[in-house]
C-alpha cells in the first residue's frame, strides 16, 4: 500500500501532455519524410504559382501577386496539415495500432487524447508556418510587422479544420471514405477558399461556400496580416467563425472517441 | 483495507443489444490471490475483463473495484490497474524502451522515474538487450512479456490478463507462466482468463468456470477436480470408434465412476487407473490403445458443460 501514496504522489504529468509526447516521440522517428511536404513543397508552390504565374498575372488587390497568395500558401500549408494528420494516423491508431485502447487502460481519458493530438497538429503547423514565414521575407513576401500573428491564426484554423476531421475518422470503420473527404471537402476548400483567387472571381453560386469553409476565413486574417490592411469581415467575425468550428469539432470529436472506445 | 475484496461484484450483467454477454455474475477476489477465468471462446470472460479495467460499462450489477465504483471512478481505478489486453496495442513504431516510458507518462510518472521503471522492467520481462531496437521484429512471446512489463510500469494493486499466452508456442508460455509466477510469489494480484486448463492449474489460486455468460463453478483447480471429477482418467480408444463408440461406453460401464463416450476415444472417470486396466482386461475388450492420466480442469468443464473446452 506503500507503494500506491508514492505513484499518487509522482503525478507529475497532465494525460493531455503524456499524450502530446507520445505523438512528439513518434515525430522524432519519422520527421524527415514530413520536410518535404510542410516546408519544401509550400516553397516550390510559392516559387512557380507566385512568380511564375505571377509574372502574367501582374497585380492582385492593388499588390504584387506573390505577395497576394503568400498568406493563401501559409494558411493552405496549416490546412493541408491539419487534415493530412487527422485521417490515416486517427484511423490506424484505432483499427491497427490500437494505440487509443492502449491509453483507454490507464488514466488517459478520450478528451485528453483529443487534445494531446491537436496540440501536436499545432505544434507540426508552426513549426511549418514559422519556416516558411522565414523563406518569404527574403523574397519580400510581407508587408506589415502584423504578420507576426499568422502562426496564431493558422493554429487556430488547425484546431477548427483537425477536430471535425478527427471525429469524422474516429467514426468510421474503413479508409476508403477519406478519399470522399478528400474529393468532396479538402481539394475544393483549397482552390476556392481564396488562396490563389479573390472569391469576388466566384459566381454568386459559389461564393458561400467559401464562406461556410473556415479556410476563407483563416486566409483572410492571414493577407490582412501579411499586407497590413483590413479583411473581408471584422476580424471578431472570421475569428469567432473559426472558434465556432474548433469548439464544435472538439465536442464531436471527444464523443466519438467516447463511443470508439466503449465497448 | 485486510478483508476488502479487490473485485466485488453482485449481479454483474453486460449486453450488446439483444446478445448476453456475462448474465449475471458474481465475484470477490482477495489481495494477493491469482483469480482466473476458465471457459470456452464466448463465455464472457473478456466482456467480464473489460468491465473490470472499468473501459466498458456494466448494464446491470453492482461493481466494485480496489473499493471504488467502477462506473464512477474509472480514472482513479485505472491509475491502479495493470492490463495486458489479448491483442497486442504496444506502438510498433516505438523503441521497446519508448514503449514502456510512454506509457509510464500517461500514469502521471516524472520522466526519471519512467526510465528508471522502464530499465528495471525490461529486465524483468529478459528484454534488456532488445530496448532500442524495434517492437516489430520482435517474437509473439516477446511483445507479450513486453506487454506485461507494460502492465507493471504503474507498479499496480492488479493485474489483469486477457488470455496472456494464446497463440504463443510451448517455449514462449513456459518462460510466459515462470514471469507471472514472480509476479505472484511477489503478491501482486493477478486476474487472468484462459482456455487452457494447464494454465489455469499452473497459475491460478482459485477460478470460476464460465459458459453461456454465467459462472457454473467455483474453487481451486484442485477443488474442483475433487468435486467434479475423479482423481484419474482413463482413455480407452477402439477400433471402429466413432460408430462403435456407444457400444463400447456401454461395455465399460461400470469399471469407473462415469463414462463420458467422445467421437475418438472414451473417457472413464476411476479413482485408481490400474484397477480400471485390470477390469477392462478382465472383461475381454480389446482397446486399440489406452492411456491412464490425472483428471485435469478439462474433464470438470466437460462435466459441467457436456463440452470440450477448445474445439
Amino acid at each position: 500500500m506503500a507503494l500506491r501514496t508514492e505513484t499518487a504522489a509522482a503525478r507529475v504529468v497532465h494525460p493531455t501532455v503524456a499524450v502530446l509526447e507520445r505523438h512528439l516521440t513518434l515525430y522524432r522517428r519519422l520527421w524527415q519524410a514530413s520536410v518535404f511536404s510542410s516546408f519544401v513543397l509550400p516553397v516550390l508552390f510559392l516559387l512557380s504559382i507566385g512568380i511564375g504565374v505571377g509574372g502574367y498575372v501582374g497585380r492582385v488587390q492593388g499588390v504584387d501577386y506573390l505577395s497576394w497568395i503568400v498568406p493563401g500558401v501559409l494558411a493552405s500549408t496549416a490546412f493541408q496539415i491539419a487534415v493530412g494528420e487527422s485521417t490515416y494516423s486517427v484511423l490506424g491508431d484505432f483499427k491497427w495500432v490500437r494505440a487509443y485502447h492502449a491509453m483507454r487502460a490507464t488514466p488517459v481519458e478520450p478528451v485528453d487524447m483529443v487534445r494531446g493530438h491537436l496540440l501536436y497538429l499545432v505544434f507540426r503547423v508552426t513549426i511549418a508556418v514559422v519556416a516558411f514565414l522565414v523563406v518569404v521575407v527574403f523574397f519580400g513576401g510581407l508587408h506589415s510587422p502584423w504578420a507576426l500573428v499568422t502562426p496564431l491564426v493558422c493554429a487556430l484554423l488547425t484546431v477548427s479544420v483537425a477536430a471535425p476531421v478527427t471525429a469524422f475518422a474516429a467514426t468510421i470503420d474503413h479508409d476508403s471514405y477519406f478519399s470522399l473527404l478528400f474529393r468532396l471537402v479538402v481539394l475544393p476548400a483549397s482552390l476556392f477558399s481564396g488562396v490563389f483567387f479573390p472569391v469576388e472571381q466566384l459566381t454568386a453560386v459559389l461564393r458561400p461556400l467559401a464562406y461556410a469553409s473556415p479556410m476563407w476565413h483563416a486566409v483572410e486574417l492571414c493577407r490582412a496580416a501579411t499586407l497590413g490592411r483590413a479583411p473581408a469581415w471584422p476580424v471578431p467575425v472570421h475569428a469567432g467563425y473559426l472558434l465556432v468550428w474548433a469548439v464544435a469539432g472538439l465536442f464531436l470529436a471527444v464523443r466519438a472517441f467516447r463511443r470508439k472506445l466503449e465497448d | 483495507m485486510a478483508g476488502q475484496p479487490l473485485i466485488y461484484a453482485r449481479g454483474l450483467v453486460k449486453r450488446f443489444g439483444e446478445f448476453t454477454a456475462v448474465a449475471g455474475i458474481d465475484l470477490d477476489v482477495a489481495p494477493g490471490e491469482a483469480f482466473g477465468f476458465l471457459g470456452p471462446n464466448g463465455a464472457g470472460k473478456s466482456s467480464t475483463m473489460r468491465m473490470i479495467g472499468c473501459v466498458s460499462t456494466p448494464t446491470a450489477g453492482e461493481l466494485r473495484i480496489l473499493g471504488m465504483d467502477a462506473v464512477h471512478d474509472g480514472p482513479r481505478i485505472r491509475a491502479r490497474l495493470g492490463v495486458c489486453p489479448q491483442l497486442d496495442n504496444l506502438d510498433p513504431d516505438l523503441t521497446v524502451r519508448e514503449n514502456l516510458v510512454t506509457y509510464a507518462r500517461y500514469f502521471g510518472l516524472s520522466r526519471a522515474e519512467s526510465r528508471r521503471r522502464a530499465d528495471e522492467l525490461l529486465e524483468f520481462v529478459q528484454l534488456r538487450d532488445r530496448a532500442g531496437g524495434k517492437v516489430e521484429p520482435l517474437s509473439g512471446g516477446m511483445k507479450r512479456r513486453l506487454t506485461i512489463a507494460r502492465a507493471m510500469v504503474n507498479e499496480p494493486d492488479l493485474v489483469l490478463l486477457d488470455e496472456p499466452t494464446t497463440g504463443l508456442d510451448p517455449q514462449a508460455r513456459h518462460l510466459l507462466w515462470e514471469r507471472l509466477f514472480r509476479l505472484k510469489q511477489r503478491g501482486t494480484t493477478l486476474v487472468l482468463t484462459t482456455h487452457y486448463m494447464d494454465e489455469a492449474e499452473q497459475l491460478c489460486d482459485r477460478l470460476v468456470v464460465m459458459d453461456g455468460g454465467r459462472i457454473v463453478a467455483e474453487g481451486s483447480p484442485r477443488s474442483l477436480i475433487e468435486t467434479y471429477s475423479t482423481a484419474e482418467v482413463v482413455e480407452v480408444r477402439f477400433p471402429g470408434m466413432p460408430e462403435a463408440g456407444a457400444r463400447y461406453a456401454g461395455a465399460l460401464e461400470g469399471v469407473g465412476k462415469r463414462v463420458d463416450p467422445l467421437p475418438d476415444r472414451v473417457l472413464v472417470y476411476v479413482d485408481d487407473g490400474d484397477a480400471a486396466l485390470a477390469e477392462i482386461q478382465r472383461r475381454g475388450l480389446e482397446p486399440s490403445s489406452v492411456l491412464v492420466r490425472r483428471s485435469t480442469l478439462e474433464d470438470v468443464f466437460l462435466h459441467l458443460t457436456g463440452r470440450t473446452l477448445v474445439d
